[in-house]
């Protein structure tokens, strides 16, 4: 099998599988980063959310092979849930059963970067691949609205 | 470490365990297996000696740790349960680190999350160990400082002596404490004064969630594990004929592949309970026909199944689909007619409590009502699908069978020992599970064949390694996202065919409904004989026909009994309200308030009523609705289910080309006087209406060839964040003087029928099937 080069998290790291495993599974069982969670491995629900290149990719659909820039997972967004995004989660207790959660934030935290004060509309599309099933998303996207705003209610 | 555990009787039924630690601390526990038993599933509570459970650990540094007993797959009761102990136990929230308990009943009663019983189940119990532990540390603190226990406070986890002006943590007290008899009379709390319960606390897992830490059974990762899937006949029931197993065995990174038998029959008669599984048996649990494939990560196994070649005998069900499933339910209602004699039978007893109940139901004379001069008669047919839970986290479960002995990590709604020691041809007794967070439930986690699998898998890889000489390793099965779809235990379907009549003054006096039903192989009857109207109506009568053959799993889903029932019936009390000519909020009052008999399932008009003019005054229903612009409307539903009551009202927008905007749910919620984490009750009434939302738009699964043609979420969408408006749902609670009942699944029913009456009020289009998707409906955005 060859050798793969990856940076995940600012860390490179070498890697040694098929040129056709997902991204996903090289970082789940491979690399053993858990975070980013397994959904449905066609790229409908987001739950594998990761940024390559600070884009949100999904990563049950990328191949290992094509993945040449920087790669951040929800491990690399902070550690100790000090990122805004991450805040904000926690003080709206968006949560139920959790499992889509990173997926949310790793896309959240792309929009925010490219767009620091986004309209709920520009939400609705960035996150609009992201599923999530126990229907937290009034809170999601008040979350997303807190942390633009720096942490304080609007 | 621990000293013998102090076994002190509270009352004829419970027991308080004191255990010194040392170095200072102590654990408490309450033995009560009554108290503690759950109203479904699962063998019941002990009956053999006390055994020490450690509901509260009091360290000497001044913290707690509190025992989560039940499974925890997204409604909070992680939270909940060690919040109502520390609320009693009058320590602050953050003293306490919450630890989840691995499965023993015999220590913590029943483990159960379902039937949204845990709070109903243990808010008592929680509160007495909570209040235990205060007792035991206030007699500690009045033999120390030689005074009355009454003229001790206690906060934040410190006594108080303020004549003295004397203080003690908790913590310095705990080795005394221990030594302390029980008080004769415990008291709890007044509820004015609680300080944890009923404040809105995030979840105890949030931090993990937002960082990525493994907190999920998907993430379960012991040293050495391998990674399996499992393949099974994509046909009901269907059998493995024969496998290319030596060819998978040589692709890359395969470890074992086989086809995975049954277990042997046990010596003695089966002791466990068949659970989950079909198509299989052995052991006295079912284990499905088909091919394990292990490997060393799950991407490998799973790309090995492109390469099997599996000659399948797929069994009569191969027969079966969804168009003759149809065409057997207009059959029955077809028969029915022509067999008028169940109007005849007398009217069977509502069943006290539960939402099930006899499948006939019959009280007046319904025909004579259709036929009487003046009377109004609505005739019209009803469908419902088939629906798949799709938690989002796909089945899997990691087990390591070891020496005769199996571990276990079970996502489980219902962890369960003996069927799964079984599995692995060893009895519960050598199983010691560990139970873990669940990506959701719904339901779906009541089953647990993923448990039984991974078991049985678990056991025969150990096997192939012993006789090559190996050490064994746990293994983790994990279904891909087709596997859930396509062996789910399915909410049931039902074909309802309604025929009701309201007299010249719009009173409801005649409501008939016969139900083409799949029969119930799950939990979740789909018979709505003791659902309203009953007992408000003088000439009812429901009746039912079971859809046979009829070989797809099916299995409770939030509000099982309820949620796909619920659009039925009050749809159709909506098409009647229109028929009367009232106002549809109005009519459902009306009929609420002339009882006629006695109503099903313990359902309380009172209630029901108390949610209905609830969302009424929040919605300003009448004048609102009033003032609505063409193409919107206002439509309402109400619903008890699971000790619960519900009303939602909503605001739809229907524009000319069907796309439906769904502007605004209002929902009152009834569940008795105290809302133990209102954030996550607000949180779990929002999911409840937007899981209703999939219902109605897009969910259905539907058989052809005795398979499933859904296979991922592009044929299962679920609803979106941008079909949700912003501040899209308003909660209430109306706290009306019953004990605490559960939040997990109430939300859901009425939701659904709310937003179809929604769309009748703004288009004049009335819907009878879902999903909307087949009509030419869809989201606006």
């Amino acid at each position: 099998m060859p050798n793969y080069r990856l940076t995940v998290n600012g860390r490179q790291q070498t890697v040694d599988v098929p040129a056709d495993m997902p991204l996903l599974w090289v970082l789940r069982d491979t690399l053993n980063l858990k975070g980013t969670k397994f959904g449905c491995g066609v790229g409908a629900c987001g739950a594998c959310t990761v940024h390559i290149n600070n884009e949100a990719r999904r990563s049950c659909v990328t191949q290992v092979s094509n993945v040449n820039q920087a790669i951040t997972t929800i491990e690399g967004l902070s550690n100790d849930g000090s990122h805004p995004l991450q805040r904000a989660w926690m003080e709206l207790d968006v949560p139920q059963c959790g499992y889509c959660q990173a997926g949310q934030l790793m896309s959240a935290a792309a929009l925010l970067r490219r767009t620091s004060r986004p309209s709920d509309a520009e939400i609705n599309t960035a996150m609009t691949g992201n599923v999530c099933r126990c229907g937290t998303y009034l809170r999601i996207r008040e979350a997303i609205h807190l942390a633009a705003n720096g942490g304080r209610r609007a | 470490m621990k000293k013998t555990p102090n076994i002190k009787q509270l009352d004829r039924r419970s027991f308080l365990q004191v255990t010194a630690l040392a170095g200072g601390g102590m654990m408490i526990g309450l033995y009560a297996p009554k108290a503690l038993s759950q109203g479904r599933g699962g063998p019941g509570g002990p009956a053999a000696a006390p055994v020490p459970s450690n509901f509260i650990t009091i360290n000497p540094n001044n913290t707690f740790t509190v025992i989560a007993k039940n499974p925890e797959t997204g409604q909070g009761i992680r939270n909940a349960l060690p919040m109502i102990i520390a609320d009693e136990l009058d320590v602050d929230w953050n003293q306490v680190t919450v630890q989840q308990a691995d499965r023993d009943q015999a220590k913590y009663g029943q483990q159960i999350e379902g039937g949204s019983t845990a709070i109903p189940s243990n808010y008592t119990p929680m509160r007495q160990i909570g209040a235990a532990g205060r007792a035991l540390v206030l007699a500690a603190a009045a033999d120390n400082w030689s005074v009355p226990v009454t003229e001790l406070t206690t906060a934040s986890g410190v006594v108080r002596h303020a004549a003295s002006n004397r203080t003690a943590t908790y913590g310095s007290l705990a080795a005394k404490a221990a030594t302390m008899p029980v008080p004769a009379t415990i008291p709890l709390k007044d509820p004015k004064d609680f300080k944890i319960i009923g404040k809105p606390l995030p979840g105890v897992d949030n931090l993990a969630i937002v960082t990525g830490k493994p907190a999920f059974s998907v993430d379960v990762n012991p040293p050495g594990m391998l990674h399996a899937i499992f393949e099974k006949c994509p046909v009901f029931g269907g059998r493995v004929v024969n496998a290319n197993i030596d060819e998978i065995k040589k692709l890359p990174g395969i470890r074992h592949a086989f086809i995975v038998t049954p277990p042997a029959p046990p010596a003695a008669p089966a002791g466990a309970p068949a659970a989950g599984g079909r198509g299989g048996g052995g052991g006295g649990v079912n284990i499905p026909s088909g091919v394990a494939i292990v490997a060393d990560n799950w991407w490998l196994a799973q790309n090995a199944r492109k390469s099997l070649k599996i000659t399948w005998d797929e069994g009569a069900t191969a027969t079966q689909s969804t168009a003759g499933y149809t065409a057997m339910a207009k059959q029955l209602k077809a028969t029915a007619d022509q067999t008028p004699a169940a109007a005849a039978a007398p009217a069977a007893a509502p069943a006290p409590g539960g939402r099930g109940g006899p499948q006939i139901a019959a009280v007046g004379d319904v025909e004579a009502a259709f036929k009487a001069p003046g009377n109004k008669v609505v005739e019209q047919e009803y469908y419902f699908p088939l629906l798949a839970h799709a938690p989002l986290e796909p089945q899997n479960s990691t087990a390591h069978y070891q020496n005769g002995k199996l571990e276990i990590w079970s996502p489980s709604q219902i962890p369960q020992v003996d069927p799964v020691g079984a599995a692995a041809g060893t009895t519960g007794a050598n199983v010691t599970m560990h139970l873990v967070r669940a990506g959701g439930g719904f339901g779906r986690r009541l089953q647990s064949e993923y448990d039984l699998e991974v078991s049985r898998i678990a056991r025969l890889v150990a096997d192939e390694r012993a006789a090559a000489g190996q050490p064994s390793v746990p293994v983790k099965l994990l279904w891909s996202r087709e596997d859930d779809m396509h062996f789910d235990n399915y909410r049931p379907g039902a074909y309802h065919y309604f025929k009701g009549a309201v007299d010249a003054s719009g009173k409801l006096v005649a409501f008939k409904d016969f139900v083409g039903a799949f029969p119930n192989t799950g939990s979740g009857t789909p018979i709505p004989s003791n659902e309203f109207p009953r007992g408000f109506v003088p000439n009812f009568l429901v009746t039912s026909g079971n859809i046979t053959p009829f070989n797809v799993p099916t299995g409770a889903l939030r509000a099982p009994g309820t949620n796909g029932t619920t659009f039925a019936m009050q749809s159709i009390i909506d098409e009647l309200a229109i028929a009367a000519n009232k106002d549809p909020l109005q009519f459902r009052l009306d009929v609420l308030r002339s009882p006629e008999g006695a109503a099903g399932g313990g359902f309380s008009a009172a209630r029901a009523i108390g949610v209905v003019e609830k969302v009424r005054d929040m919605s300003n229903w009448a004048t609102r609705r009033a003032g609505l612009p063409r193409g919107t409307g206002m439509g309402v539903a109400f619903q008890f289910a699971h000790a619960g009551y519900v009303a939602y009202v909503v605001e739809v927008a229907v524009d000319n080309n069907k796309r439906i905007k769904i502007n605004k749910a209002w929902a009152a919620v009834d569940i008795g006087r105290q809302i133990v984490n209102p954030s996550m009750a607000k949180n779990l009434v929002e999911g409840g209406f937007i899981e209703g939302m999939s219902h109605i738009m897009h969910w259905e699964i539907t058989i052809d060839k005795g398979r499933v043609v859904q296979n991922n979420f592009t044929e299962f969408q679920p609803t979106r964040m941008q079909q949700v408006a912003r501040n899209l749902v308003e909660v209430e609670f109306v706290l009306s003087d019953n004990n605490p009942t559960g939040l997990g699944e109430p939300s859901l029913p009425p939701a659904v029928p709310a937003i179809t009456n929604a769309i009748f009020a703004a288009s004049g289009v009335r819907i009878r099937s879902l999903p909307l998707v087949h009509a030419g409906y869809s989201w606006a955005t």
